[in-house]
């Protein structure tokens, strides 16, 4: 009986403190903050969610822009104080068929500029279409502890008996894996290794396959190649820009940006000077600066 | 440590566990009483997504709530917002997800309760609720909490249903086991070490605490 009574009391506490209190709920809640004892962190998501529609900006940003765009959003948000700035990283095609379902981003990077282009075409884009700001790299990579040689022996040592895997990006849903394929198919390759190859979601988890010794070799993007988390950990070889279809990467505002202006500024700070400083540090080939 | 990923997290496995309460309790009830032939096939459904694979009920979810369909239509002239991509579609993922993990330790619970026990008292003229609360629910408590236990720690663990749900966006559907993937992509180990220990430290004590109550008394 009391502890039948107990359960009751038990799951009434319960519903308050996980329904009431879940972030997306107090969108139309007035503001409030948590009081002292909360981390930073959490703190802060508070008053993320509690903030007016402004002056926030929410990113959608392909795999390869992993290490690039922190940078680049704390450049930008040293320009914008006030701006909140927060992205989500993934492979272009999941973005792709997230945001034709109207995914709640303000503004999409993506690897190439078809999937851009394609939303503007359904009418999910702003009016101001999309725009390329960067063309990528891609190159052959392997970790230091690898006994195969990259650097001198280039991309024919995808077909050594060492290599059992190699890590692309899912050329399904990655611009970044197609172009891996694309290059192994011009260099005659790609019969003989379709059989090793394995595939990340998008083109950091394959850079994570290899990173991690789980693949052999990998095929990523040159912007995580020369990124701190990865510069020191393995050596590459550029694969020859004649390999592939140049990658090409554009951007598009949605048409459901909360603040389509921050969302622009973010853009124009892309295709400025600033932007394609830190674009090329990472081994972009800048459209705009 | 992520704290923002661990209380959305608690929520969600909150959530999922209340909503279960009040919806799987009913039907748990229905179930432990003998019905009509056709009840296998809720049973059965009931049972899915034990062996569903989360793709699949994921991408159901995601046509069934989509904004052109009937049940995503009517969701935002209601609530003026969309399932997908939002809180409340990964608590709706996770409920579908979770139900043979509180509807059937709710119903073998029910169903180890003595009927003579039940049955005596209404025959002694108290109502089936107020034998239901008095008789039922004291005797099958355990078992019912051990189910609760249980179904919030999976759906604490859950993944693949909330990432194709969800998204991946931090604060709003970004739980500790997807923050877990996306850190692991970010190749930040020891992020990713945290979350995995935090995990594993609560499935333990979850999982200790339900055999804590499913025990036989020596």
């Amino acid at each position: 009986m009391k502890q039948a009574h107990r359960l009751i009391a038990l799951l009434l506490v319960l519903v308050p403190a996980g329904c009431g209190n879940n972030p997306a709920a107090q969108k139309s809640g007035p503001p409030r903050r948590d009081t002292g004892d909360e981390s930073q962190g959490h703190a802060q998501s508070e008053t993320i969610e509690a903030l007016p529609r402004a002056n926030r900006l929410r990113i959608a940003a392909a795999a390869d822009l992993r290490f690039a765009l922190p940078e680049l959003i704390a450049a930008f948000e040293r320009m914008h104080p006030g701006a909140t700035i927060e992205a989500t990283y993934g492979s272009s095609g999941n973005f792709f068929s997230q945001l034709a379902n109207q995914a709640p981003f303000d503004l999409f990077l993506s690897a190439d500029i078809d999937y851009p282009k394609r939303l503007v075409e359904q009418r999910h884009g702003s009016v101001d279409g999309e725009f390329p700001y960067a063309t990528g790299h891609i190159v052959l990579w392997a970790p230091n502890a690898s006994s195969l040689d990259v650097e001198q022996g280039g991309l024919p040592v995808v077909i050594d008996e060492a290599v059992k895997k190699i890590a692309i990006a899912n050329p399904n849903t990655a611009p970044y894996g197609r172009a891996a394929v694309a290059a192994l198919k011009s260099l005659g390759v790609y019969e003989a290794v379709e059989s090793k190859l394995v595939y990340g979601e998008n083109v950091a988890q394959a850079a994570q396959m290899v990173e991690s010794g789980a693949a052999d070799l990998g095929i990523i993007a040159l912007s995580l190649a020369v990124s701190p988390a990865m510069r020191d950990k393995g050596r590459y070889w550029p694969i020859p820009e004649n390999a592939h279809p140049p990658i090409v990467q554009g951007g598009v505002v949605l048409s459901w940006a909360l603040d389509a202006n921050l969302a622009r500024a973010f853009r124009d700070y892309l295709l400025s000077g600033g932007g394609a400083s830190i674009l090329r540090r990472f081994g972009f080939e800048p459209a705009g600066g | 440590m992520d704290w923002t990923a661990i209380r959305l997290t608690l929520s969600v496995a909150s959530c999922t566990s209340a909503l279960l309460f009040a919806l799987g309790l009913p039907l748990a009830v229905w179930l432990a009483r003998p019905g009509p032939r056709w009840r296998l096939v809720v049973e059965a459904v009931v049972a899915l997504p034990l062996v569903l694979p989360p793709t699949v009920l994921g991408f159901y979810v995601l046509c069934a709530t989509g904004p052109h369909t009937p049940i995503g239509r009517w969701y935002e002239a209601l609530f003026g917002s969309r399932l997908p991509f939002t809180f409340p579609g990964i608590v709706l993922a996770s409920v579908l997800y979770n139900l043979p993990f509180a509807v059937r330790p709710f119903t073998a619970a029910l169903q180890s309760v003595d009927h003579k026990l039940v049955e005596a008292s209404w025959c002694l003229g108290v109502s089936r609720l107020a034998t239901f609360r008095r008789i039922t629910l004291p005797l099958a408590w355990k078992g019912v909490l051990a189910g609760l236990v249980l179904t919030f720690a999976h759906a604490m663990g859950e993944f693949g249903v909330v990432l194709m749900v969800g998204g991946n966006i931090p604060g709003v559907t970004r739980t500790l086991s997807v923050a877990i993937y996306d850190d692991v992509q970010a190749l930040d180990y020891s992020a990713a070490a945290h979350s995995s220990l935090f995990l594993l430290g609560s499935a333990l004590v979850v999982l200790s605490a339900v055999q804590l109550l499913v025990r036989k008394p020596a």
